[in-house]
């Protein structure tokens, strides 16, 4: 049953050094201020586990937070490279980054199967790509009906999945939409559960398209308003556009990054807001007062 | 460079290879677009002479009718001009993998004669590679289910290589019956569109070959800029260069982005 809790406890009582922690959200939904207080507090040796690990998993791949990473696309989306992910790739910087790879279609079949309760799933994917070969999770399955030959993956059961989400009621049932990604099977495969939220109402109303977790599905709720910044939560906030650009030069440098780590998450501190705080209308001339703002309104 | 005026319009390379790629889609058709220039083509197609053109998104956005080009996959006004929104393991178990969408439109960093895609490693090896590319994202199964796919990528020696160094996305495998062996179920990659050319499949061998070059364009160019010996078509054609009025939609469309995004 959920437990409504601040960020800080929620990543503190969640998740430990070792675990294999999922944080997902298909570039609506990020959870960066969960990520943020991962940073603060320091963890360790985390199997990183997310199928678009993008500005948030190089900020904590940057930051020493991961041992490994298992994903299906590693980028800054519509910008470029992730420079701290390629640096710990290429170059082993802050320390070895193990990698373990997909295909989208096969990171969303693993979480399904997690979520099924089903060592494995069933899909027509990999098929004479060399992903298969590097990863001992896909293998090639006889249908036993047809005699077809299809891929099978292996489940995703995370330690802990963590999602941020636009709403949820005093009794922790949590509620979100637009585009919904793979957060329900990514919750429900996991193990423990951390959700952020925009704001806590006192009972949810219905709404077309959104995906509803009841309360006893879920681990920790914790308030974060603006914790998907740079990323967006609609009918809350719009995506910062200019920060994913601004994030390819802040992250090319070692020592820039570490000064933007310094200003922006350790001394942001614990507490809900702390993903609102790093803004690209932080740094200076140039990258425009969150041109993005306005987009979702027109 | 100017959209009015009498004389001939000016364009970019990148404009006709927009132009070019929003052109080999049809009105009504469903394509499945990637971000870059795949999604810039078919904007500008739907903005022009496609405007029933179906775009679908991995983010789950079916039917998604943006007034700007969106920078993610994931824009809010790609969820808010949708017809529908889905989660992601049902836009590819559900839209993709069953061969319900007609042409899957795809990026490469690394492009081979059967037009099998690398956007994984770059040189090394797989665990040691020189450069470390993104990933697969939606493309292997886009590549292998979609009725056809159409790949737009800038053409230079870097690109287009004799062997993508990682097979991410499979285009024709190592020829003639590769993708009936490997269980693919789309008829794979139909052009590669480039900055200064279209290249399409010879029916016998599946390579591809040169089958039209922009205005001003030799063969000899597109030779030197290819990593493998490239064939002409015996009917080598010469493409059209963009009007006005597409060269205005598609000014009209990055202009939009760059209103909407301030410092891009």
């Amino acid at each position: 049953m959920a437990e409504i809790v601040s960020l800080a406890e929620a990543v503190g009582r969640a998740i430990h050094d070792g675990d294999t922690v999922a944080m997902e959200g298909f570039t609506h939904l990020i959870p960066h201020a969960a990520g943020h207080e991962v940073i603060r507090q320091h963890l360790r040796d985390l199997t990183l586990v997310r199928m678009t690990p993008d500005v948030i998993y190089d900020q904590m791949i940057g930051a020493g937070c991961a041992r490994k990473l298992v994903f299906s696309w590693g980028g800054n989306p519509g910008v470029g490279s992730l420079h701290r992910f390629r640096d710990a790739v290429e170059h082993s910087w802050p320390g070895p980054l193990e990698l373990e790879e997909h295909s989208h279609a096969g990171m969303a079949n693993r979480y399904v199967a997690g979520a099924s309760g089903l060592p494995f799933a069933v899909l027509r994917g990999y098929s004479g790509t060399g992903l298969a070969a590097q990863t001992r999770n896909v293998t090639e399955i006889e249908c036993p009906f047809t005699g077809e030959m299809l891929t099978a993956v292996a489940a995703l059961t995370p330690d802990v999945t963590v999602i941020h989400a636009q709403r949820a009621d005093a009794a922790g049932n949590v509620q979100f939409w637009g585009i919904t990604g793979i957060q329900k099977e990514a919750v429900l495969a996991a193990r423990q559960s951390v959700v952020t939220v925009e704001e806590i109402v006192p009972s949810l109303d219905s709404r077309p398209g959104a995906v509803v977790l009841p309360a006893w599905t879920v681990g920790y709720v914790a308030l974060a308003p603006g914790g998907a910044h740079p990323s967006y939560a609609l009918g809350y906030s719009a995506r910062d556009n200019d920060f994913y650009v601004a994030w390819d030069a802040i992250s090319r440098d070692r020592e820039v990054f570490g000064d933007w780590l310094r200003e922006h998450v350790y001394a942001a501190g614990g507490g809900a807001h702390g993903g609102r705080r790093a803004s690209a209308s932080d740094r200076g001339p140039g990258i425009g007062v969150r041109g993005g703002a306005g987009r979702q309104d027109q | 460079m100017t959209v009015n005026g009498s004389g001939p319009a000016d364009y970019t390379a990148d404009e006709i290879m927009t132009v070019t790629a929003a052109r080999s889609l049809r009105d009504k058709m469903t394509c499945f677009v990637g971000i870059g220039l795949p999604s810039e083509a078919a904007n500008l197609a739907r903005a022009t002479h496609a405007r029933n053109l179906v775009l679908i998104y991995e983010s789950g956005t079916i039917g998604a009718k943006p007034p700007w080009l969106p920078l993610s996959i994931g824009d809010g006004i790609l969820a808010e001009t949708a017809d529908s929104v889905v989660s992601v393991p049902e836009i590819f178990n559900y839209w993709i993998q069953p061969g319900r969408i007609d042409i899957g439109f795809l990026g490469a960093a690394q492009i081979d004669k059967f037009g099998n895609i690398n956007t994984t490693v770059i040189g090394g090896d797989y665990a040691e590679p020189k450069v470390r590319l993104p990933g697969a994202g939606g493309a292997p199964e886009i590549a292998a289910s979609c009725r056809e796919v159409i790949v737009v990528v800038r053409q230079n020696r870097r690109a287009f290589v004799e062997h993508v160094d990682f097979i991410t996305s499979v285009g024709f495998g190592d020829g003639p019956g590769s993708r009936r062996r490997l269980g693919l179920t789309g008829a794979g990659p139909q052009k590669i569109i480039t900055d200064l050319g279209v290249l399409e499949p010879d029916p016998q061998t599946l390579q591809f070959v040169l089958t039209g070059v922009y205005p001003d364009v030799s063969v000899s160019q597109v030779r030197e800029r290819t990593g493998w010996d490239l064939q002409v078509a015996a009917n080598l054609g010469q493409i059209r260069p963009p009007v006005r009025s597409e060269l205005a939609a598609l000014r009209a469309l990055t202009s939009a982005v760059a209103a909407t995004e301030g410092a891009r």
